[in-house]
């Protein structure tokens, strides 16, 4: 069965830093429509430092775990704890797996989310980070059940996740800064659902390669 | 616009530092955290503790509420960024005397997710604390939904009345109760002018027309209720006037306290300009005007505009709005 070691895998992690530390502006722009503009900021900032720490060689799971510190201790606002708090949870469950394939893979995101849920009380529709991750994963979780393989798999999430994202555009903030927008909102997507869907996408396509 | 800049993204660190060294007499960095400023006597022995925090960007908020029978301990965030979890644990941690700590904090999701993660750590290590959310800006839900109100200004008073009552020895129960009925009893409305920039971000990113004005605007450029075109001074003190008053619960006695800040941008006189008629709309209403601050308390680093806020006084609130304090933002002294 296909599948990944945790052992020597921090560069999937160093992938999904990079491409946050790439779209920093992009983030900036699209939450500085309905938000405060600092969102690119922050999340490049976060990734970057903690990239800085990063060896490739390194354990993925001790990667997220370095992410997870820096985001939790460094960074704050929402995303720091929301992404802090899932990357730990991610990385929980990678150390328990030892390995990933498809199924742990899934079990992995999903302790991200549950975490994601837990700290940050919104639901799925709110125009959050949750309206790209939660029917991502269901799409991953569903090609599973229907039998398809672990690439085929990862390539749900990557399109369930963009398209996830693309939905929060017609969608009525009903947490966070925009929240306070109300129908004025509408028209834009969600920055937090927007760098979700970056780093599923970016981790989608970095463990494909490794299969 | 021209600024004052090494880095933009050192801008937090850079304040801090600045901010302690020149009020060095009331406040010292924690030891092990450059993102929070203690008060020089916080940590009293039997007394309760009093933090707050949030995004840099407001100055003199949230740290220059730091001092003597005031906030004990504040935790900084990034730039319109709620504090780290860790910070507010530090804040905590800086401020508990073995009697308690109360985190006094604005009602923003990502401050309360930190303070409830931070809460929850500092618990663990015996320290109890307790929580009051400012949610005093009028025109950011209705008022069948004041929870989600955001805090704005409103909540200097709260940290006044708060620390008063910690400084006259209240019980951590005492100081929370406090805090609350002082929030509860007051209302902030914001008016914006001219949008406000991120420095590492290098543009505004809202816009308010010339001409125009954005009634009910955040404090970090959140949009208002409407957007107007812009009105004589008189007018839309009138207007903020109406707003806050039409929502605030009727004074015990008529006595309102009044906070007139400014948002960053906006010259002092004009804020003494808007304050006149803010008077003249208060005590059409048949109301008395005890306490009234007017200058920069509490801004959204370049925004042109202001915000008014007015609580609404009763015998326990007026005491304790004038307990002496001495913080760098504000000295306050028992009138004669």
């Amino acid at each position: 069965m296909a599948s990944i070691r945790d052992e020597g895998a921090a560069g999937i992690l160093l992938d999904v830093a990079a491409e946050i530390v790439a779209h920093r502006a992009y983030l900036s722009e699209i939450d500085g429509l309905i938000g405060d503009g600092d969102h690119g900021v922050n999340m490049a900032k976060g990734f970057g430092r903690a990239a800085e720490q990063i060896k490739p060689e390194d354990r993925l799971s001790s990667a997220m775990r370095t992410l997870s510190g820096v985001l939790l201790a460094e960074i704050g606002g929402s995303m720091g704890p929301l992404y802090g708090m899932m990357f730990a949870a991610m990385a929980d469950s990678l150390e328990r797996a030892e390995g990933l394939d498809a199924d742990g893979f899934g079990q992995m995101l999903r302790a991200g989310l549950e975490a994601i849920e837990e700290i940050g009380q919104a639901k799925v529709g709110d125009k959050t980070l949750l309206d790209a991750f939660a029917p991502a994963l269901s799409a991953y979780d569903a090609a599973l059940a229907q039998g398809k393989d672990f690439t085929t798999a990862l390539n749900v999430l990557a399109q369930e996740a963009i398209a996830g994202r693309d939905r929060t555009v017609d969608m009525v903030a009903r947490i966070g800064r925009a929240a306070r927008l109300g129908e004025r909102s509408r028209g834009v997507p969600d920055a937090g659902a927007t760098s979700c869907a970056l780093i599923l996408t970016t981790l989608s396509r970095s463990v494909a390669r490794r299969l | 616009m021209q600024r004052f800049l090494n880095n933009p993204d050192d801008i937090v660190d850079e304040t801090v530092a600045g901010f302690v060294r020149a009020h060095g007499d009331l406040v010292r960095l924690d030891q092990g955290n450059r993102r929070v400023v203690v008060a020089r006597n916080a940590g009293q022995p039997g007394r309760v503790g009093i933090v707050t925090g949030g995004g840099a960007g407001h100055e003199p908020a949230f740290m220059g509420y730091a001092g003597r029978n005031m906030v004990d301990a504040v935790a900084v965030g990034e730039l319109f960024s709620s504090p780290t979890a860790k910070s507010f644990l530090d804040a905590i941690r800086a401020a508990d005397g073995g009697a308690g700590v109360a985190v006094l904090y604005g009602n923003y999701a990502g401050d309360n997710m930190n303070v409830r993660m931070a809460a929850k750590m500092a618990e663990a290590e015996g320290i109890e604390v307790a929580t009051v959310v400012a949610n005093d800006d009028v025109c950011s839900a209705g008022p069948d939904e004041r929870e989600r109100r955001r805090g704005v200004a409103g909540e200097i008073f709260m940290w006044k009345i708060g620390a008063a009552r910690a400084a006259r020895g209240g019980t951590l129960a005492e100081v929370i109760a406090s805090a609350q009925k002082a929030i509860d009893n007051c209302r902030s409305v914001g008016v914006g002018l001219a949008p406000c920039t991120l420095p590492a971000v290098g543009h505004p990113n809202f816009q308010i027309e010339p001409g125009t004005m954005e009634l009910g605007i955040g404090h970090h450029g959140e949009p208002g209720m409407r957007v107007a075109p812009l009105g004589r001074a008189a007018d839309i003190a009138t207007e903020m006037t109406g707003l806050v008053l039409d929502d605030l619960p009727s004074p015990e006695g008529g006595r309102v306290a009044v906070l007139v800040s400014g948002l960053g941008a906006t010259a002092m006189n004009e804020l003494y300009v808007l304050y006149d008629s803010i008077a003249t709309a208060i005590e059409a209403r048949g109301l008395r005007i005890g306490r009234t601050l007017v200058g920069n308390y509490f801004t959204s680093l370049d925004m042109v505009g202001a915000t008014l806020t007015v609580m609404a006084l009763d015998d326990e609130l007026s005491e304790l709005l004038e307990t002496d304090c001495a913080c760098p933002a504000l000295l306050h002294q028992r009138r004669a």
